[in-house]
């Protein structure tokens, strides 16, 4: 037992890494800062292009839609990242990892957007035009706001995900919480650093778990 | 010619889906203050042929007038039409997500551009004089049928439009609640809105129709006073649908 406590949940050890570990808290929260929102409006941005009626612009955005929902999203990051410099572009670690959680959420937002979109009888946009509003004003004020509102749920849910996934910042050297808890941990030879970056994370998206839930219960009343 | 002293005026409209032909050539003319009443079997092309005066439908051919301006030239600015021609639906079309207010306020603030305060006392005024004063900030999911549909008349009254289009718009309604919008667009009628009625309320149109147009198969079969359609319609497919409908 106090080979596990001192192994794992090294208190001493931890207190030393504290301030890479905030450090990296404060990167990951950055990144997050960036790349919600970035997924959020492109997403969509992605929707909408995806509602088209015009099938010639429709078809490409499916078609990209599938391809980025379907390409690991580190495998794209490390295309980006590493692959990317032999066609001369040289992104940064911090814009290869906005550019490929671009891609890969917003794809993934987008098609959250579609469902919701597609909820809402064509009934409310009859109405909407039928009182002078513009196609934009339409979506802006009647159609978006009960297409998010019927799925919040899924919306919350992937931004949870989205979280999680900033972890793999790491593998271009970004020091977001992973990479600087694992840094932590070989410096010390000590994995108590990582149990306190997932203890980290824990605190962080348990709420939103939690609101989850919550959120799952009302719309399924 | 079209008749410039029309408020409406339809002229050889047709409308095709795929190879089905829902309207073939209508010519319709609704004058200032008239009420006129289409009545028709379902699928008959009624309500392709209200959609189609707003342009929620486009037409394939034809000529489309309101208020003496072509709703089919590509110049026309279509949004500003829209607001001079009130639609009622079937199903209400409330906005579920805003208070019954701002369902009325919203082409009000954002299409005419009317400040808040504007927006607010047109739609307050709107919804007294559809009885519903006391609901402004109810949500629509908090109203009955009869309510939901004269606050989507409410809606549609405060843009101040030349012409209403109804499409069934107590078809929806348990029967107790029929009688309270009747009454709304009994009202409206004696303000001297011009009105276009797609409904099966008989009795109502007697009473209240200048002018009733019978269609089927998407072309209009006869028009005529109510006296003259419920009393002597001179057609076999005419007698045949009122007689499915009782009288
Ligand atoms: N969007 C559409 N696509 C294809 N067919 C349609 C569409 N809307 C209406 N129709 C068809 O057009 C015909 C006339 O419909 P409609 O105008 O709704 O008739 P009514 O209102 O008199 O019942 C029906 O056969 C209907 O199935
Ligand atoms: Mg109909």
């Amino acid at each position: 037992m106090d080979v596990f406590v001192s192994q794992f949940l090294n208190v001493e050890i931890i207190a030393q890494a504290w301030p890479l570990l905030l450090r990296g808290l404060g990167m990951t929260a950055l990144l997050c800062a960036a790349v919600i929102p970035l997924g959020l409006v492109g997403g969509l941005l992605v929707a909408l292009v995806c509602l088209s009626r015009h099938r010639a612009v429709r078809w490409p955005a499916f078609v990209l839609v599938d391809f980025f929902r379907a390409v690991p999203p580190l495998v794209l990051l490390i295309f980006i990242y590493a692959g990317l410099p032999f066609a001369g572009i040289r992104p940064s670690p911090f814009v290869a990892v906005c550019v490929a959680f671009l891609l890969n959420t917003g794809a993934y937002y987008g098609e959250i957007y579609r469902a919701g979109i597609e909820s809402i009888g064509k009934g409310q946009w009859e109405a909407a035009r039928s009182t002078g509003l513009t196609a934009g004003q339409t979506l802006t004020w009647v159609i978006i706001p009960q297409a998010v509102r019927n799925v919040l749920p899924d919306l919350v849910s992937n931004t949870v995900e989205v979280v999680k996934l900033t972890s793999i910042a790491s593998v271009v050297a970004l020091p977001e919480l992973l990479y600087s808890a694992d840094m932590a941990r070989s410096l010390t030879y000590n994995p108590s650093p990582i149990v306190a970056a997932a203890a980290i994370y824990l605190a962080l998206l348990w709420p939103c778990v939690r609101l989850l839930s919550r959120l799952e219960h009302r719309v399924g009343r | 010619m079209p008749d410039s002293a029309a408020m409406l005026d339809v002229a050889g409209l047709r409308k095709r889906f795929g190879t089905l032909e829902v309207l073939r050539g209508i010519d319709l003319t609704v004058r200032p203050q008239e009420l006129v009443f289409v009545i028709g079997p379902s699928g008959s092309g009624k309500s392709t042929l209200l959609r189609c005066c707003n342009r929620l439908e486009e037409p394939d051919e034809g000529s489309i007038r309101v208020d003496g301006v072509e709703l089919l030239d590509p110049r026309t600015d279509i949004n500003a039409m829209r607001r001079q021609i009130g639609m009622v639906f079937q199903s209400f079309n409330l906005y579920p997500h805003m208070t019954v207010l701002a369902n009325i306020t919203l082409a009000l603030r954002k299409s005419l551009g009317k400040s808040r305060a504007e927006a607010r006392d047109i739609g307050e005024a709107a919804l007294a004089r559809v009885g519903l004063a006391d609901k402004a900030g109810a949500y629509p999911a908090q109203l009955s049928g009869g309510q939901q549909q004269r606050a989507a008349i409410a809606r549609a009254v405060a843009l101040e439009p030349k012409i209403m289009l109804f499409d069934e718009p107590t078809s929806a309604l348990d029967p107790e609640l029929v009688g309270s919008v009747l009454a709304v667009m009994r009202e409206l009628r004696g303000a001297g809105m011009t009105m276009v009625v797609v409904s099966h309320e008989m009795r109502f149109a007697r009473e209240a129709a200048d002018r009733v147009v019978f269609m089927d198969a998407g072309a209009i079969v006869e028009e005529g006073p109510p006296e003259q359609i419920f009393g002597a319609p001179r057609h076999a497919r005419t007698r045949s649908f009122l007689a499915d409908f009782g009288g």
